[in-house]
This record gives structure tokens, sequence and C-alpha cells, in this order.
């Protein structure tokens, strides 16, 4: 077949064929997959309710919504919250967490929902903060201890090179705890955001 | 045409990244691991493949001056598609990998390979150069990831060689990216001659 000529009509014609059949298979596609993705997404949380609380049994019941977004699950084994970081300030955006307390505020777990660190660096989040590592925020309380980076004079070791994604993970954990337990919210934790452009060169890796 | 040459060009002759110093963003980003350096590659391969399979079927139907638009929204269209179909069906493909999915539409091996290959090439040899140039580009990518999380962590593929207090962080790091791709470019070239 000979190949179509530049005219102004064929170019105008194939560009909206082509972004229509596009568009077609993209809305079938979506269609498709929704289901399934939302059924993941509500299992994943499901399962990091459990995990957070260390019961894999307990039954979930509907969340309190606040303005924000954070879901707080009161549970009989304690509260699960899923917050975000309130400044919106970890490296790749939009951090969401889920914090399970007992019921006097000590954190039994966590788990990260959603991220967008940069992997091998910011999204060791995943890890760094649980029982026996470096990072260990398990069992403290956010009302007794100082939940900040020692960076900022808090009791928690950052993660080696990405100070920023642990800051705004403190703060999710921290906002977590006070929509749960009421409070202030930490100013320190917060004021340390304003730090994000100094130290952007330390995690910064480039994409 | 002789399609075993097209598989193997952009294995060594053309490798992507080695040798045409293509797609030094995700190379770069991307390979702080050995393993995120191989998920990036095979899923810019099975990008490239069916980008390359669809524009060669194609390529006659569209007009030379709006080729690149029409190149972009077929890879892009490829790309989300690809992303949601990871995200419903391969959930912890999708946590280790699902950062990187968006940033193939911008990678421009595949849209340098619709324009210098399939745009005049036949559906079957636009395949195995797909094949071939991410073959390529995966195995470029995983040898700098493993160089890297050697140097910066002494793991590699979660197997432990060294001590990770002896490892040098800025090879984890950006700057590390940079040094360690400069010397491997120049030990495959002194290789290849």
């Amino acid at each position: 077949m000979k190949k179509l000529q530049s005219t102004w009509y064929n170019m105008v014609i194939v560009l909206t064929l082509i972004c229509a059949i596009a568009s077609g298979v993209l809305a079938y596609v979506n269609n498709k997959t929704q289901g399934p993705i939302n059924a993941i997404n509500q299992k994943n949380l499901e399962d990091g309710i459990r995990k957070v609380l260390g019961d894999d049994k307990v039954a979930i019941p509907e969340p309190e919504k606040l303005e924000d977004g954070t879901l707080i699950y009161r549970t009989e084994k304690g509260v699960a919250v899923q917050s975000v970081d309130p400044l919106n300030a970890s490296f790749g955006g939009g951090l969401t967490v889920l914090t399970g307390f007992d019921t006097d505020g000590n954190i039994k777990g966590y788990t990260i929902l959603k991220t967008a660190e940069t992997p091998g660096l910011g999204a060791k989040a995943d890890t760094w903060f649980q029982e026996g590592e470096r990072g260990c925020i398990i069992g403290m309380n956010p009302s007794k201890n100082k939940m900040a980076v020692t960076k900022d004079g808090g009791e928690v070791d950052a993660i080696t090179a990405s100070t920023i994604t642990s800051r705004a993970f403190l703060r999710a954990v921290n906002a977590a705890f006070h929509a749960a337990f009421g409070g202030d919210v930490d100013v320190c934790t917060n004021a340390s955001a304003q730090q994000k452009s100094d130290e952007g060169a330390t995690e910064q890796v480039n994409n | 045409m002789n399609y075993l040459k097209v598989l193997f060009n952009g294995i060594v002759k053309e490798n992507p990244t080695f040798v045409l110093l293509l797609g030094m963003c995700p190379t770069l980003g991307t390979t702080s691991s050995a393993l995120n350096g191989m998920s990036m590659g095979l899923a810019t391969m099975a990008v490239l493949i069916f980008s390359n399979l669809i524009i060669s079927l194609i390529k006659n139907l569209i007009p030379d001056m709006v080729r690149i638009p029409a190149f972009i929204v077929v890879i892009a269209s490829l790309v989300t598609v690809l992303q949601m179909l990871i995200k419903a069906y391969a959930p912890e493909v999708d946590k280790s990998l699902g950062l990187f999915i968006p940033l193939i539409v911008v990678n421009c091996i595949i849209l340098g390979r619709a324009e210098a290959f399939a745009a005049k090439n036949n559906p079957v040899a636009s395949v195995l150069d797909g094949v071939g140039m991410g073959l390529g580009f995966t195995i470029a990518l995983t040898l700098l990831g493993a160089v890297r999380e050697i140097l910066g962590t002494g793991h590699v593929f979660g197997v432990e060689l060294f001590s990770e207090n002896y490892g040098a962080l800025v090879f984890v790091l950006a700057p590390g990216a940079f040094i360690a791709l400069g010397y491997l470019i120049a030990v495959i070239n002194k290789i290849r001659g």
C-alpha cells in the first residue's frame, strides 16, 4: 500500500482516528481492570489493618472519615489509622501510611499503603521503622516520645540518605495519632519540611 | 533481510545503552539495584515489542508530517494499558515496579526504534528488533544495577557478598550512577574493539 500523503485532510483524519481508537482501547481496559484493582486495594487495606494491629482475625468496622481524608478504624484490638503526610512534602508525594495503636496510643505496627518514594532509598520506609530495624518506632507513643528524626532533635533514626521521606513518614504517623487520640500536632515535625529544598540534592535520583 | 542479525544487533553491536547511549534517564534513575534495573528493562522490552509491531503495521496509514504525535499516542496508550493490567492482575509486580511504568512513555529508545526501524521495516523484523533492543537494554540495566548494588550495599539480588557497612553509599545515589555507567561504557567499548 502506498504511504498516505501529508495533506491537511489526511493528517486531521488519521490523528483523530488514532486518538479515538486509543481512547476506546483505554476505556475498555480501564473498565475491565477497575473491579480487580479496587478489590486488591480493599484487600491490601484489610490485610494492612490486621497486620498493624497484630491480629489476623480482628473484625474491621466502618471507618470514621475526617475532613482531610484520614480514616480511623476503631477495633477491639486497638485503633488503625490511615493517614497521609499533612504537608504532602514526601519526596515522591502522596505518602499514605496505615498505623496501628493500642488503646493507650502506643504504636503496634505500621505499613505503607501508597508510596512514590525512590526505590532503594526512600522506599525503604516500608521496613526501616519496623521492629528490630535501625529506625524502629514500634512501641513508641507520640504523646510521650518525640517522634521526629534525630537531626530535628527527635528519637527516630532517619533512613540513610532519605531524611525527607523519614520526616514525611513521621508526620503521617503523628497525624494518625492526633486524629485518633486528639492533642496538637507537634510543631517541630511540621517545621522541618521547609528544609526540603536544602536536602533535595542528597535524595535526588534523576528520573 | 537477515532476521538473526536484526535480533542480535540490539544486544551487542548497537546496544541502546552502552553504544547508542539512548534512554539515559531510566538507565541512571532506576538502577539503584540489579532487580530494579532488570524489572525496568523487562517492562520497557514489553512495550517496545508491541509498539514496534503496531507502528510497523500502521506505518503506511500515517502521513509523515504527523508521525511523531501518532507514535507517541500509540506508545502512551500501550504503557497505560500495561500499567492497568499490572495493577489489576500482578499486584506484586506493581509494588516493586509500579513507579517506573509511566516513565517508559518518555524513554527515547522506544520512540527512537519506532522512528528508525519500525517505520521502515516489516512487522516480523520490527518485533525482532524490539526483542533485541529490549534484551540489550535489560542486560545493560541489570549489569549497571548489579555493579551499583554490589559497590553500594554489598548485596546483589538479595545475596549478601559483604557487610552493608563497607558499601560506598555514593554508588546507590545519583553520582554513583554516572561513575559506574562511565566505567561500564569504557569496558564494553574496549571489549567490542
